[in-house]
């Protein structure tokens, strides 16, 4: 079937304004938040369940490739069509087709926000856990694509705790259910195996979403340090004493200038590293807990230690975290944003590596990090203009990576791998690693889903540091 | 009209390209996007659009017919500068856009033609402007509109001239015209100052300016309209032709600068935008960029300068349910939300009910319900939708264009709802204190 039949059919299934074909509308599909960019062949945006699997027959007939697109916010380029072929928006599916408060469940189409869904069933005094940072933008699909977590999942978990079934389109156009109403679900857990599969195996078009009461109390603490290291001792010592934050999260001072200078948080100047903490549950409990970690936070030379008075200024403190990563923008033009994760005892050490990193190529690296669960993202800024600048970037983001895995970490916390970080699978696994994964793509019959993401494609030549290896060394204490 | 091809780089500015790649794509504009949110298309948002003056401008594509209409379906609100937070200047690029591409456009059209004649003929000029809006005033006097609007066939027939027909605002007579005249201000005198009157505003809106007045003197201001004052340019701005907005920037200045005002009070949130923004848009012109700085540091949004005097407590009840839409232009871009608020919760009785959304365009966009009149209407039904949700008797704004697109939707919509500006249920809340 030629191109133009192939968009003849799908203007027959969702009408022509939803099909675009012209390289100029094209090139707005072109990109998703991360650096790469590639022309998919059309656009196909459609409005129900039935129109998705009618084009995705058409697409497996023909064996074209298919990219599914939630709101394009994602950092590893998981949307980005860079072979070409039909990219799949979910704009359109943004219906919240049954909330069931007494369950603590929803029924959502996978265009919906995660935001919107948490504002929708405030009014039952109910939330969705997940808030990854593009939480005001990001649909849930997307969300379940790349298994996203959030400032707040080191206590409640990832999507994959929070979607407890789902309707999926195979590659040939059926519909199947994965998981449903209930927690636990007989044979195999296909659910698990789908969402964090970035767009590779099936495409989500129901989800089953498990929602939360909100919390009783919630408190919110800045903390301001003199330097990296003591910030990190705290971080270590709060979870050790058994005390579970919501989150934990630390940004340095580079990080600081950038959203001091556009959102305007009130994080301390002259601090070379905040902590965020957060710590919600039963009035009583959080009362205890906060004392605890007053105490830690008093065992350091701090600069600021504040607690937010009101929700109005617990927003205020997170709009700051919420908003680094566009407010990098107001220092340079371009970041790549790295995303790894390594042991909590090896924060310093780490960042001291990053440190000289950025001094060997002259750019500078903003630290975010999800502290309480490792999960780095250190921020390259660079001008996409200049090209050696953007090729020290991604230099520099495949050593941090490589550190990462060395110190016992992982690759990715919770952007995914997708084209960004395909080439350095190696790192973390052997040949029969990543061929015990890969074969779930013959199992689900879907090579034109997502093609060639995730794996490595041997364009560069990285040798192995094979981290099973790391694990049997050290133990699996690494981890905790 | 030649046709002039394929132009490009768009602007070798070095303000623009900065502006450009200071957008690294986040997203995060998206969902702020009222045209986004309509179609569910990038094409149609921010990122979309920033994204196609980035290829034009790096010579990958042409500014072809079809670039040129997702930035024309732009309606200008501004919203996505609020939610970038790399702080990319939006308004600057779509701006500099429009003005780049004003004169390749390949196609010729009716519709172009008028535009651009009203643009640059009628309304810089106060007397067609006039003329233009008597004779509609007129037209509405006559039954003439609504035989029109019960023709059903009528709208298959002539669907452009029907929909005009069922869009034009509604004129509230005497206009206004600024001729200086002077109001003396009531009580114990503050100062002095100078009202902004606009175009389209003291024209459609006399009555309604007359309460400004009302509300100025009573607050012990004295009011002068002055003599020669032009239209404000906003709307030439956003269509690209900057040339004739720098004229009228020029002869805003020239008349209404002096020192004896302590402001210069604009109740348009459009109009005052662009008097604010004059210091920018002259700052090349050596022999106006300071005086322009200097004019548009008097600027104040009525709103914003009631509550900073502060304004004499109303004392009349008005028992209301109100519910308040964030013009754009004074939220966005002139990032005033809190005053409108304040002013309607120093009524007494009136009961403020918050909508989803107030902060999302109604679609009305200066003349972009006349040039886009598909996503224009379909935004506005989404508004008007949130409106009917509050049950409200009113629902207040603060911008010429946002009262007459709600008053369209919500005659479109059958609503049981009145359209006022704020400034206006504070001037019936004064109605005992008058003396």
């Amino acid at each position: 079937m030629s191109l133009n039949e192939i968009i003849y059919k799908f203007e027959n299934i969702v009408g022509s304004s939803y099909v675009i074909h012209a390289t100029e509308d094209l090139i707005a599909y072109e990109y998703d938040g991360s650096i790469d960019r590639s022309l998919p062949n059309i656009v196909v945006i459609p409005k129900n369940t039935k129109q998705i699997s009618e084009i995705l027959k058409i697409c497996y007939t023909n064996q074209v490739p298919v990219i599914a697109r939630g709101a394009g916010t994602g950092l590893s380029g998981g949307a980005i069509a860079q072979n070409g072929g039909v990219s799949i928006g979910f704009s359109r599916m943004t219906e919240i087709i049954e909330i069931d408060p007494e369950n603590h469940l929803a029924i959502v189409e996978p265009g919906v926000i995660n935001s919107e869904l948490s504002e929708k069933v405030s009014e039952y005094n109910l939330y969705y856990a997940p808030d990854p940072s593009s939480q005001q933008v990001c649909t849930l699909g997307g969300n379940i694509a790349e298994n996203s977590g959030g400032l707040h999942c080191l206590k409640y978990g990832v999507t994959t705790n929070h979607i407890i079934g789902m309707e999926i389109a195979l590659s040939n156009g059926d519909l199947v259910w994965v998981g449903d109403k209930t927690r636990e679900s007989p044979g195999y857990d296909l659910r698990g195996i789908v969402i964090g599969s970035e767009g590779t195996l099936a495409l989500a078009t129901k989800l089953v979403v498990r929602l939360l009461k909100k919390p009783e109390t919630v408190k919110t603490f800045l903390a301001a340090f003199k330097s990296i290291s003591d910030a990190s001792e705290v971080v270590s010592q709060i979870i050790s004493s058994g005390i579970i934050p919501s989150a934990i999260e630390m940004m340095d001072k580079l990080a600081i200038s950038a959203v001091e200078s556009s959102i305007n948080p009130g994080y301390p100047h002259n601090a070379e590293a905040i902590l965020l903490v957060e710590i919600d549950g039963l009035h009583e409990a959080v009362i205890e807990e906060s004392k605890d970690i007053t105490q830690i936070f008093k065992q350091y030379d701090l600069l600021e230690l504040r607690e937010a008075q009101d929700e109005k200024e617990r927003i205020n403190l997170w709009k700051g975290r919420k908003g680094v990563l566009g407010a990098l923008g107001h220092l340079a033009p371009n970041y790549y944003l790295v995303d790894g994760t390594i042991p909590r005892t090896k924060l310093v050490e780490v960042l001291e590596k990053i440190n000289q990193i950025s001094k060997k190529i002259k750019l500078p690296i903003a630290n975010v990090l999800h502290a309480g669960d490792g999960n780095l993202h250190p921020a390259i800024l660079f001008n996409e203009r200049n090209t050696s600048e953007r090729d020290k970037a991604l230099e520099a983001g495949a050593e941090i990576l490589k550190i990462c895995v060395e110190v016992g970490g992982v690759l990715s916390g919770e952007h995914g791998i997708g084209l960004e970080k395909q080439e350095y699978m190696p790192l973390m696994f052997n040949q029969s690693d990543l061929k015990s994964m890969s074969n779930l793509i013959y199992a689900f019959d879907s090579p034109n889903f997502n093609p060639n993401k995730i794996f490595p494609t041997g364009k560069k030549n990285i040798t192995e540091i094979n981290q099973s290896g790391i694990i049997s060394q050290s133990g699996s204490e690494i981890f905790i | 009209m030649i046709l002039k091809n394929q132009q490009y780089p768009l602007s070798k500015d070095e303000k623009f390209i900065d502006g450009l790649y200071s957008c690294v794509h986040c997203g995060f504009c998206l969902q702020v996007c009222p045209t986004y949110r309509e179609t569910g298309l990038e094409t149609e948002s921010p990122r979309g659009r920033i994204a196609l003056m980035k290829a034009v401008n790096e010579e990958r594509i042409t500014a072809s017919n079809i670039v040129i209409e997702h930035w024309d379906r732009c309606v200008q609100c501004r919203a996505c500068e609020i939610a970038c937070p790399s702080g990319v200047p939006y308004g600057m690029l779509i701006e500099t856009t429009s003005h780049s591409i004003e004169n390749t456009k390949n196609e010729f059209s009716l519709k172009m033609l008028i535009k651009s004649f009203f643009l640059r003929h009628i309304i810089p000029q106060q007397k067609y402007l006039k003329l233009f809006i008597s004779l509609l005033y007129l037209l509405q006097l006559s039954k003439i509109p609504k035989i029109i609007q019960s023709i059903k066939f009528f709208n298959r027939l002539f669907p452009t001239l029907y929909n005009f027909n069922q869009m034009s605002p509604v004129i509230s007579p005497p206009s206004m015209m600024a001729s200086g005249q002077e109001f003396l201000g009531k009580g114990n005198r503050k100062g002095r100052v100078a009202l902004f009157t606009g175009c389209l505003m003291s024209l459609c809106h006399g009555n309604q300016m007359n309460a400004l007045v009302r509300i100025l003197t009573h607050n012990g201001y004295t009011v002068e309209l002055t003599e020669n004052q032009v239209c404000c340019g906003a709307i030439n701005s956003h269509s690209g032709d900057l040339e004739t907005s720098k004229n009228l920037a020029r002869k805003n200045i020239d008349f209404m600068l002096s020192d004896s005002i302590n402001a210069i009070i604009v109740a348009s949130a459009g109009c005052g935008s662009q008097l604010k923004d004059y210091f920018n848009l002259l700052e090349s012109d050596t022999n106006y960029s300071k005086k322009a700085d200097l004019f548009s540091k008097k600027v104040k949004d009525i709103h914003e300068f009631l509550v900073e005097i502060p304004l004499k407590l109303p004392t009349k009840l008005l028992n209301y349910n109100v519910t308040y839409q964030d013009s754009c232009h004074l939220t966005h871009v002139q990032k005033i939300t809190d005053a409108p608020r304040k002013i309607l919760s120093n009524i007494k009785g009136l009961n403020l009910i918050e909508m989803t959304e107030s902060k999302m365009c109604c679609g009305a966009g200066g003349i972009y319900s006349i040039t886009q009149p598909e996503l224009s209407q379909s935004i506005l039904t989404t508004k008007i939708k949130n409106v009917r949700a509050t049950g409200s008797n009113i629902v207040a704004t603060a911008n010429p264009g946002c009262v007459i697109q709600l008053q369209y939707g919500i005659r479109k919509h059958d609503l049981n709802t009145e359209v006022k500006y704020v400034f206006e249920l504070l001037d019936q809340a004064y109605h005992d204190d008058y003396i």
